[in-house]
């Protein structure tokens, strides 16, 4: 147990009390201040994210699932996993698996609210869209209003989470993430190895069955969660001292090789959908009959691996004491990061609000980029006014010390 | 970090190449405009090529739902099955085309894939377009149950010894916020790779135009004129693409002297 201890508080990306110093930690405090690389990456994720989701926007050719396998999505549920460990990992040490548990499914439950919002937002959109949409043309594309002539049976399947529409389908992966969470964790704490045993488990049983939640209308869901639970474990089991034991690796440079190798050829091959006329001929015909399709459902190995790649190459190239991440440059990002199931959230309506004006004003490319850029100004300005909401909060006269610990880190989980 | 900036670089000199102007079909003219690189394919209709020359007679199935066919009293012979069929009248003079439409609205490629054996007896086409997929994409039909649909139609058509063009979805920017095309349309692509049959990526040549200002496919109003010549526009292309897979170009000369 004080073995787990240390080596938890030795991994802390978060800072909940003054840095706790024993005197086997490492002599600078940065071991005990929260990693900003998590925030950053994950502020930098929710951004592209957003760009994707706009159709038809000529920024979202920035954005990495145009040079590569994984996307952001990969990045975002990894370092949700991370925090995620950090901040429960804390509290069920500290008050046990029953309280711990209680916040997880809270937090799990606050994460459906936010779903269910978004998808009331969607229902005022295509409502809107289906008085004034005409078009002979895309008579067919219309039977996508369908869903509006039966309100009872859409309405129930949102709430039951099988209905999803496009572009909505990481919360509810969230949300069965975190429902799972609390055994894993316990695991976690006991034995990583096992633990993370159980996912690749779990992982590889839902290739070889091929198991999935069902959804509604038909099919399954977009992001299995039996699949995408590896990444979320993966990042809890870094958090949890995995990193360290993985050090030995990460730090060598022949990892950095095959690592920057696969991520070159990654970047080849997706090239090729992107400019098929010049690349396609330079793609094997074997490479493509092995490799395609790349799930993006069910997390292809070649995926995971991309984002492993990615991850490898980042933390060599920047380190957790890296100056840059104290510049006021990289501020913004840092601070959606901070705040990011509200600043997901938006970014879905944001990506709405944007395809609407697409649509509704105009389409040109300037605007493509006014919109991107307004849609990441709203949400840097949304994440300060969150932080400066909860620095007042923290503020307030008769408050407890240190407000809400757990929940008010668990908000960032 | 600055592989990052490197990685972007490459993006954007790609951006670039991917921007400037292409060169395009002489047979494709004014709005219906398409760059060659999205009419390319390295299959063959070998049974089209075979039909025009020996028997003089192209039959042609349309297998496809609600974007396959325009409503109204102008609709069927404004829409791209019967604007392919004068396409290819025009440039085959002597050679009897025929293109009939087994267009049925809501049906997933599942549905239709069952009936191809049916469409094979009944019609004995040498060509079937499979125009498929909004539909799974608005159902969010499981990707590998539409592969897997895909798959059994073609190689029911191929065993008839029917050639096959596959046939993706529309570019519809109004609704491309809620019907997630973009994996279905990347599975049809594999498919017609795997299956070595062309693939008339709809989807890609509508959005040049829409990109390129031929159309205005953000219009949300009742517009059949648009409707009308963006059919035609496709109708001309999809016999561009049979030209050029099926190597007509050669017998067309021939009959012209």
């Amino acid at each position: 147990m004080g073995q787990t201890d240390r080596r938890f508080r030795m991994h802390s990306p978060i800072a909940p009390t003054p840095p706790v110093t024993t005197p086997t930690a490492p002599p600078i405090a940065a071991a005990t201040q929260r990693d900003l690389r998590l925030d950053l990456f994950r502020g930098l994720a929710l951004w592209l994210i957003f760009l994707d989701h706009i159709p038809s926007n000529v920024v979202s050719w920035i954005t990495i699932r145009n040079y590569g396998f994984s996307d952001a999505t990969e990045i975002f549920i990894f370092i949700s996993g991370y925090t995620a460990a950090f901040v429960y990992g804390k509290v069920m040490l500290e008050r046990g698996f029953v309280i711990s548990s209680a916040r997880i499914l809270r937090r799990a439950w606050q994460i459906y609210v936010a779903h269910i919002f978004l998808f009331a937002i969607y229902m005022a959109e295509i409502s809107y869209i289906a008085r004034s949409f005409d078009n002979p043309l895309f008579a067919e594309e219309m039977n996508i209003l369908d869903f509006l002539k039966q309100p009872d049976v859409t309405i129930i399947q949102a709430l039951l989470l099988k209905f999803k529409p496009v572009n909505m389908d990481v919360l509810p992966l969230y949300i069965v993430l975190m429902i799972m969470f609390p055994p894993i964790l316990w695991l976690l704490q006991r034995s990583p190895t096992i633990a993370l045993g159980v996912s690749a488990g779990v992982y590889a049983a839902a290739w070889w069955f091929g198991f999935n939640l069902s959804a509604y209308p038909e099919g399954v869901w977009a992001f299995n969660p039996f699949a995408w639970q590896l990444l979320f474990v993966f990042g809890a089991w870094c958090a949890l001292g995995g990193a360290e034991r993985l050090s030995v690796v990460l730090n060598s440079r022949i990892t950095i090789g095959i690592a920057i190798a696969y991520l070159v050829v990654a970047f080849y091959i997706t090239l090729s959908w992107s400019l098929p006329a010049v690349m396609s001929p330079r793609v094997a015909q074997w490479l493509e009959d092995v490799i395609y399709p790349i799930d993006k459902t069910n997390l292809d190995v070649l995926r995971f691996a991309h984002f492993l790649a990615l991850a490898a190459v980042t933390v060599w190239f920047i380190p957790r004491t890296w100056p840059p991440l104290t510049w006021p440059a990289l501020y913004p990002a840092i601070l959606c990061g901070q705040h990011s199931l509200e600043i997901f959230c938006l970014g879905v309506f944001l990506a709405f609000a944007g395809h609407f004006a697409l649509v509704e004003i105009s389409s040109a490319i300037w605007m493509q980029i006014v919109i991107s850029v307004v849609g990441v100004l709203t949400m840097i300005a949304a994440a300060s006014l969150i932080a400066w909401y909860k620095r007042a909060d923290e503020r307030r006269p008769g408050s407890r010390q240190k407000p809400a610990n757990a929940d008010f880190a668990g908000g960032e989980a | 970090m600055s592989v990052i900036w490197r990685l972007i670089c490459v993006a954007m000199l790609a951006a670039a190449i991917w921007l400037t102007p292409h060169s395009s079909r002489a047979a494709l003219t004014g709005s219906c405009t398409v760059p060659d690189y999205l009419l390319s394919s390295d299959s063959r209709l070998r049974r089209v090529a075979a039909a025009v020359e020996k028997q003089k007679a192209l039959r042609i199935a349309v297998v496809g739902t609600g974007s396959s066919a325009l409503a109204g009293p102008d609709g069927p012979k404004s829409a791209y099955p019967a604007r392919l069929e004068a396409a290819l009248s025009t440039r085959l003079p002597g050679v009897d085309i025929k293109v009939v439409t087994l267009v049925r609205t809501r049906l997933t490629a599942r549905d239709l894939a069952r009936n191809m054996g049916r469409v094979v007896e009944d019609e004995k086409p040498d060509l079937v377009i499979w125009q498929t997929g909004t539909i799974d994409a608005i159902r969010r039909i499981d990707q590998e149950e539409f592969k897997l649909a895909l798959d059994q139609g073609v190689e029911r058509l191929q065993k008839a010894g029917t050639d096959v063009i596959l046939m993706n979805m529309q570019y519809s920017p109004r609704t491309e916020s809620m019907i997630a095309i973009g994996p279905y349309s990347d599975t049809m692509r594999v498919v017609a790779q795997q299956r070595n049959v062309p693939l008339f990526d709809r989807l890609g040549i509508m959005r040049y135009w829409s990109d390129h200002g031929a159309f205005d496919l953000y219009a949300g109003g009742r517009d059949d004129v648009l409707a009308h010549r963006v059919h035609d526009c496709i109708g001309r292309a999809i016999a561009e693409l049979i030209f050029e897979t099926g190597r007509l170009q050669r017998i067309q000369g021939r009959a012209a002297k």
